[in-house]
């Protein structure tokens, strides 16, 4: 048996903030617009032009800071990071590194293996790059800076995870966080959170780090838990080759389920960071430090706690809606409305959530509008529309947002509990059938239950059952 | 400190200042790079122990823009002076990923 | 009297009382800028067609009503590092030949605002690298006082122009003493305000910790009253300043009772020029025969500034040059291979040799494992520089010396040894390192006939004391002007071909 490994994780976490503008002009952050259209000469680096700083881009670096245990630097400044590159219009980057505004925090997580504090080393702000097209058709790329100098927060962990499990744990930690702040939506695909991955392993029970590599391009939670085996495997393969592993960085490639390495002589990667004389320092008082702990809104552990107790929800309810901001906040808009948070639990935990997975989506994806929902719940608990019937307008409220009473109404899906309609179709059923009023009337008790199935499916589901039950004993 | 400066530190800088240096060029850098930095090297004279750094002179702090969409479409003023354009964006050379 | 050597503020006077139309003052600057260039070369671009019809434009606005400040109508000329809106940008640099910025810097704003009639670019050293003017892609300027000479720089251009009558007044730069070099070697009066007084936005940046935008003029008064009209906060500039005292104007005071005036030691020692000390002292005397309270002290530090300012300089300027890159304006190779290569050819083509020396050695300060030793050590320097000044304010209203060791050397003469050159700045560059007003004021002239100029150092925000001192000095003489500014170019139309929009 060969030697056992350890595998040594830290991450670096993009996080793209939601402001409306840029962090340093006044450029719509927007998503989407054609090439270049939110671009002005401080987001294209036209000399001349010089940056000033969002404030709300340090209000939401203060919350995410705060709400992960850090200290913050009251008194945080701005360096350059210089690199030559075509999607950076300045040739440098306005980033932190000296004085970033928030350091050592941490989170809690919790697998399998139980619960763990996470280090945070530090959470700085800094521009992000503009977007590289290749064209399809000639040997060239394009430029388009739309994106330049949105605002984001690289959240730097310790080296503190072992698994991908910790990974994943430990990035839905941080994403619910941030939602739950409001400071970002958090998407992997969409690329507003993203994560890069330093690897390394060592013999088990050593004490030295080995060599880290930095793995990119990591777009989804699969492809991170991928890219973590694979360079595990890639550098333990290394070691008991007795070679050694490079630090560089690398990129994974989701496709291949492989990673390359990312060189050239023309990156020395030495970034010549200094203050940049174009901003000001930023001081943070305890006065603002004090402002913005007093808006920070229910985390998820307070929601959490307060489901059980409030809304009287079992703890794995809470659990699930919690799981997602969007789909806490749906679930208590609703609940304003029309009260009965178990049965509000009910629809989003097995209806929303299956319809979710059968399209491949995530709680966020969720578009209809919580009155929809409050109106479907009135509806069945008017009894205007039995359980079964609502789940089919459940489906239209949640993929095309109907309004539930038009619908039923558009449908004909009320309850018939009209007794003389009743009576005359059961009677018919009873005629159809004697030998199963033979039965019961013989004490076969089952017999009853094919008869209330034959009237409610002649009913098209729309009876009450309670009614039909009635009279089908009445006239049996 | 003594400065020597090497053939393998000027073209270390030269990658760094993304300049292409003829060897004359090369050879007139070393000297002149040497010359100021033994020039530069008189700062140690100074006893700078225990003085901060100053990097700007006046304590300007907390200069802030509000967070309010301020710019339109200025696309066609962004990209008239690109030496080459395509599709509404800067054209370069293929980047490899 | 001639209209060209009116001051600004008198012609502004003129204009307003309409004894003089704005047209006349301009086509008389025209017509002195094409029978001088071909001589001096103070311009990069001159733009008649545009001067005229602004011209035309202030002229309607002034009868209006509309526009009522002391400059209105004034034409003038800008330094070719600053922005301005539809005309070539240059920055006397081959990268950045045919760039026309889209906007305009907000100190020219500002004036062009005020009814100012921009005449065309100054010319100047490549990217306000230089101390002669000599850098620049498009030719040396020459000084007006002697064609053999160089006219100082960054800001010569500006200098020579305002010096020959080229126009009534300019705007230059100053990162470690390109306002007030080029000032006393061509005889004008040129200030370096406060940093944070004058917005940088859209000033092509160089320095940006040192960088900032000044008048330069033919008098005290006319450069009290343009950095009354660009001083203000900027919220698109994060380091400029909310001041509360821009009526620079007030100080224009005969008067200096029992203001205390301090001449360091040692800006008098070795090196400086015979000449130079024994004009500066006489100037001295006059203050002080005025009734000024002036003595002799040690500032001490004077040599590390400017080994403190080529290493903050530099750093900041490979660091604010890298966008410079073939890729969104300014020129880019014509043949190359790939992307690393398109950088590289366009950068060392499109950049001359001084500003490549400086962003070699702004790059290898900064890299991995010198930046404590050099760049923190200039930081920390800077700091007793600064702490040192603030030390002789306690003294002293009015720090006086000399502006430069020497009068204008002859062409050539220091772009063969840089360091010699960088040596020229030593009475200047400590006080971009610390942030302080300075302003350069003529003193006489030597022996070879060339201008000597007179330096006054203020505290932070205290413009106003320099200026009462420098008003108070200029009463005591007249205005000097070189030969060659007194002749009238009519009839040499189209001499200064080539750079004529």
């Amino acid at each position: 048996m060969g030697k056992q490994y350890e595998t040594v994780i830290g991450l670096e976490v993009h996080v793209e903030l939601a402001t409306k503008t840029k962090i340093f002009c006044g450029c719509s952050t927007e998503f989407g617009g054609a090439p270049n259209t939110h671009t002005c000469p401080v987001c294209t680096g036209m000399p001349g032009s010089l940056p000033v700083l969002n404030r709300q881009v340090v209000e939401y670096a203060l919350a995410v800071g705060l709400a992960t245990n850090c200290g913050i630097n009251q008194y945080c400044k701005f360096d350059r990071k210089n690199y030559f590159y075509p999607d950076n219009p300045q040739n440098y980057q306005i980033s932190q590194l000296y004085l970033p505004i928030c350091h050592d925090g941490w989170v809690e997580i919790e697998t399998a293996a139980g619960k763990k504090r996470i280090g945070i080393h530090e959470i700085h702000m800094e521009e992000d790059a503009g977007k590289l097209i290749h064209d399809e058709w000639e040997d060239c790329s394009l430029v388009d800076y739309n994106r330049s100098g949105v605002p984001l927060i690289e959240i730097v962990s310790e080296p503190d995870m072992r698994s991908a499990d910790e990974v994943i744990a430990y990035l839905e930690k941080l994403r619910l966080i941030i939602q739950y702040l409001g400071a970002s939506d958090c998407k992997l695909q969409e690329g507003s959170m993203r994560a890069d991955v330093n690897l390394s392993v060592r013999e088990a029970g050593t004490k030295e780090f080995g060599t880290r590599t930095e793995m990119k391009n990591l777009n989804s939670f699969k492809a991170i838990s991928r890219a973590i085996e694979g360079e595990r495997n890639r550098q333990v393969e290394l070691l008991e080759d007795g070679r050694k592993v490079i630090q560089e960085t690398r990129r994974w490639d989701d496709n291949k389920e492989a990673s390359h390495a990312m060189r050239s002589k023309e990156d020395a990667q030495d970034y010549r960071y200094f203050p940049d004389p174009d901003l000001a320092p930023v001081v943070i008082s305890e006065e603002w430090i004090a402002r913005v702990k007093a808006r920070q809104p229910e985390l998820r552990t307070e929601k959490l706690a307060r489901y059980q107790s409030e809304y009287q929800l079992p703890r794995y309810d809470a659990e699930i809606l919690t799981g997602s901001k969007h789909l806490a906040d749906i679930f208590e808009e609703t609940v304003a409305i029309c009260g009965k948070p178990k049965e509000v639990s009910n629809w989003l935990m097995t209806d929303a959530m299956r319809l979710l997975k059968e399209q491949g989506q995530e709680p966020e994806d969720i578009t209809f509008a919580p009155e929809n929902l409050a109106k479907l719940v009135e509806l069945v608990d008017q009894n205007v529309i039995n359980r079964t019937v609502a789940r089919g307008v459940f489906e239209a409220v949640f993929t095309e947002n109907a309004d539930p009473l038009q619908y039923v109404e558009e449908k004909g899906l009320r309850v018939v509990s009209d007794e003389g309609q009743l009576r005359r179709v059961i009677e018919g059923i009873l005629r159809e059938n004697p030998q199963s009023v033979a039965d019961y009337k013989a004490g076969k008790q089952k017999a009853m239950g094919f008869i209330v199935g034959q009237a409610m499916r002649a009913m098209k589901g729309k009876a009450d059952p309670a009614v039909v039950n009635a009279l089908v004993k009445e006239m049996l | 400190m003594e400065n020597m400066i090497t053939d393998e530190m000027i073209e270390y800088v030269a990658i760094l200042a993304k300049l292409e240096l003829s060897r004359e060029e090369r050879e007139a850098a070393k000297q002149d790079m040497g010359k100021m930095l033994r020039y530069i090297d008189k700062l140690n004279e100074l006893d700078t122990s225990g003085v901060e750094p100053m990097s700007h002179v006046f304590p300007v702090e907390n200069v802030f823009r509000e967070d309010v969409v301020a710019n339109g479409d200025m696309r066609e003023d962004m990209l008239t002076n690109a030496p080459e354009q395509k599709d509404g964006s800067f054209k370069v050379p293929k980047t490899v990923e | 009297m001639e209209i060209l050597e009116m001051s600004a503020v008198e012609l502004g006077r003129k204009i307003k009382a309409r004894e003089i139309g704005v047209l006349e003052a301009t086509e008389a600057a025209l017509a002195q800028i094409r029978a001088l260039e071909p001589v001096l070369n103070c311009f990069v671009t001159v733009d008649e067609e545009g001067a005229k019809r602004q011209a035309a434009r202030v002229q309607r606005q002034i009868d209006e009503g509309i526009l009522r400040g002391p400059l209105a109508g004034v034409p003038m000329a800008v330094k070719d590092n600053m922005c301005l809106e539809g005309l070539p940008t240059t920055c006397s640099s081959k990268i950045l030949e045919n760039f026309v910025p889209p906007y305009t810097a907000e100190a020219v704003r500002k004036l062009v605002k005020g009814g100012a009639v921009v005449l065309g670019k100054t010319n100047m050293d490549e990217f306000a690298m230089g101390s002669t003017t000599e850098t620049s892609a498009f030719g040396e300027t020459k000084n007006p006082w002697d064609p053999g000479r160089v006219p100082g720089g960054s800001s010569g251009g500006s200098c020579a122009a305002v010096a020959a009558n080229e126009c009534f007044y300019a705007l230059g730069s100053d990162t470690g003493g390109s306002i007030r070099q080029p000032s006393s070697f061509c005889g004008v009066t040129g200030i370096k305000p406060t940093y944070g007084t004058v917005s940088r936005y859209g000033l092509i940046a160089y320095g940006s910790s040192l960088d900032q935008i000044g008048p330069i003029a033919r008098s005290v008064g006319d450069c009290a009253a343009v950095l009354e009209e660009i001083a203000f906060q900027d919220k698109k500039d994060s380091t400029s300043v909310r001041r509360e005292d821009c009526d620079f104007t007030s100080a224009l005071e005969d008067n200096v009772k029992g203001m205390r005036i301090g001449i360091p030691g040692d800006y008098l020692g070795e090196g400086l020029d015979g000449e130079v000390r024994a004009a500066v002292l006489s100037a001295a005397k006059e203050l002080e025969e005025k009734g000024a309270l002036v003595e002799e002290f040690d500032l001490s530090l004077v040599e590390y500034g400017i080994p403190a300012y080529y290493v903050i300089a530099s750093a900041e300027a490979s660091s604010n040059l890298s966008r410079f890159d073939g890729v969104k304006y300014g020129y880019r190779a014509k043949e190359y291979e790939g992307l690393h290569g398109m950088y590289k050819k366009s950068r060392s083509e499109g950049f001359g040799q001084e500003v490549k020396r400086r962003i070699m050695l702004g790059s290898f300060v900064l890299s991995s494992g010198y930046y404590d030793a050099y760049y923190l050590k200039a930081l920390r320097t800077k700091a007793l520089i600064k702490q040192a000044f603030d030390r002789a304010f306690t003294k002293y209203d009015v720090i006086l010396g000399p502006t430069a060791p020497s009068t204008a050397p002859k062409l050539g003469e220091l772009l063969s040894d840089p360091l010699k050159m960088y040596l020229g700045d030593i009475y200047t560059i400590a006080v971009n390192l610390a942030g302080l007003p300075g302003m350069s004021v003529p003193c006489g002239r030597d022996s070879k006939g060339m201008p000597i100029g007179l330096q006054l150092i203020g505290d932070c925000f205290k413009e106003k004391n320099i200026i009462r001192a420098g008003y108070a000095y200029e009463c005591t003489r007249n205005h000097e002007m070189p030969d060659l500014a007194r002749r009238q170019g009519q009839g040499m139309a189209g001499a200064a071909e080539g750079k004529v929009r």
